[in-house]
């Protein structure tokens, strides 16, 4: 055991996380608008649309995240058009097309738990809001969408570790997060379990906040 | 279309391979993760506080670190640890592990983590009732486990158990870091050496959602056979 490299990449380590937080966050408030998204698209009734939506969560979620990072960033810039459009800006940093990986990734599951949250709503719920006169939309706002989200907290908390955890994927396209960094320490001092421990103590403390939070929030919002 | 024509001239062969090798290396770390799951799975149901920490920390620790970090992990350090322990019977020549058993073994370690989880739950939701009718029937304990708890277990969990699948088939690729030529390595290469990434990544992705697609199907029939009786 070499303690004192255990000690000096501590720092490192934990500037790294900073960027794998940044990653997470970004990606997943994007990622929940999707989701949201698709999760309307998947209640409707129009065979289509519905269709459409199906296809996006299970193209997303029937193929791993390496490769949909791999397609986004590779593959994109392959393409003449977009070089010369203004996509280009974002699509030539790694730093974007990890995100957008990301967010739609994390869209296509995320979808997947609201769809079923919204489905378990009992009809009940919504007939009592309309025989007390209330407007669908304010239905739709006020009474789905705040049972939606408590139903799905529990799922959506694995949800956010899953990511978390694959946010280390952008250390495959370049970046340097706390998986790049580490990766980067053991390859050069040869020492993986000292650094496997750090950096893992990391991902475990993150873990473990947010699984907190998630059953916080759980007990905050039950009914 | 002729970049996938087999032979020479195109990649469907390599890619061909490449898949069986996905394949491979899926099944071989799903059995090895229920051989983790075979051992951790008693220890997290046993009274004794010790074993529940010890199996608890596994599935913990595994379940929380990014897949990619335990590859590093194995990749790294794998051969330095097999060179250790042969040290210790005195063999002190070089030995470096193949990728095939370095990249199984770190994915099974981490399938073995989400089916022990399985089949705690699974064993955990069969009826007492179950255990102790086996019991009154004076039934050796072998034949208790064998014959009435296993097969309910079995039923309980495939529905689950195909969700690990799922994950082990995915996380199969990030092997492709170390090396070893399944899906991902093999299209990375192809992509480099005909600058056509975007074309292998896609196809890559077909590919896996063919896995994925066929995998379900079979799970479907399995699980069907499973619950014949209820």
């Amino acid at each position: 055991m070499d303690f004192e490299l255990m000690f000096t990449s501590f720092p490192k380590l934990l500037s790294a996380t900073l960027i794998t937080l940044k990653l997470l966050s970004v990606s997943l408030i994007i990622g929940l608008f999707i989701g949201l998204l698709f999760a309307i698209l998947r209640l409707n009734k129009n065979i289509f649309v519905n269709k459409f939506a199906y296809g996006y969560s299970y193209i997303f979620r029937g193929t791993p995240l390496l490769v949909q990072i791999f397609i986004i960033y590779f593959g994109l810039g392959q393409i003449e058009y977009l070089r010369s459009t203004f996509l280009w800006v974002i699509l030539k940093e790694p730093y974007w097309c990890a995100i957008i990986a990301f967010a739609l990734n994390t869209g296509a599951y995320t979808s997947e738990i609201l769809r079923s949250a919204f489905q378990t709503i009992k009809l009940g719920m919504i007939e009592a809001g309309k025989s007390l006169g209330i407007s669908n939309k304010i239905i739709f706002y006020k009474i789905q969408i705040p049972i939606a989200i408590r139903q799905s907290l529990p799922a959506y908390g694995n949800e956010i570790i899953l990511m978390m955890k694959g946010t280390s994927l952008a250390s495959t396209v370049t970046l340097m997060d706390l998986t790049g960094v580490a990766k980067y320490i053991i390859s050069t001092t040869f020492k993986p379990i000292e650094v496997f421990i750090v950096a893992g103590g990391i991902y475990l403390f993150m873990t473990f906040c947010i699984h907190n939070i998630i059953k916080f929030l759980e007990k905050k919002y039950s009914f | 279309m002729e970049l996938l024509a087999f032979g020479d001239t195109g990649w469907g062969d390599e890619l061909f391979y490449a898949t069986l090798m996905t394949i491979a290396v899926s099944i071989t770390a799903m059995i090895i993760g229920f051989c983790f799951a075979a051992i951790f799975t008693p220890l997290k149901l046993s009274k004794s506080k010790f074993f529940n920490l010890i199996a608890n920390s596994y599935t913990t620790v595994i379940r929380g670190v990014p897949e990619l970090l335990v590859i590093y992990l194995f990749f790294f350090g794998g051969s330095g640890a097999v060179m250790y322990v042969a040290s210790i019977f005195g063999y002190n020549e070089y030995i470096e592990i193949n990728a095939f058993i370095t990249g199984a073994f770190a994915i099974g370690i981490i399938s073995g983590a989400y089916s022990t989880e399985v089949f705690r739950g699974a064993v955990q939701s069969i009826d007492k009732g179950q255990f102790e009718a086996a019991k009154v029937l004076g039934l050796s304990k072998f034949a208790q486990f064998f014959k009435i708890i296993l097969p309910q277990v079995l039923r309980l969990a495939i529905p689950n158990l195909s969700n690990v699948w799922q994950i082990t088939l995915k996380d199969t690729s990030l092997i492709s870091v170390t090396g070893l030529v399944e899906i991902m390595r093999q299209s990375y290469i192809a992509a480099g050496s005909t600058r056509d990434p975007l074309f292998f990544y896609s196809f890559a992705a077909v590919l896996y959602l063919l896995l994925t697609f066929l995998s379900m199907k079979l799970i479907n029939k399995l699980e069907i056979r499973y619950s014949r009786g209820y």
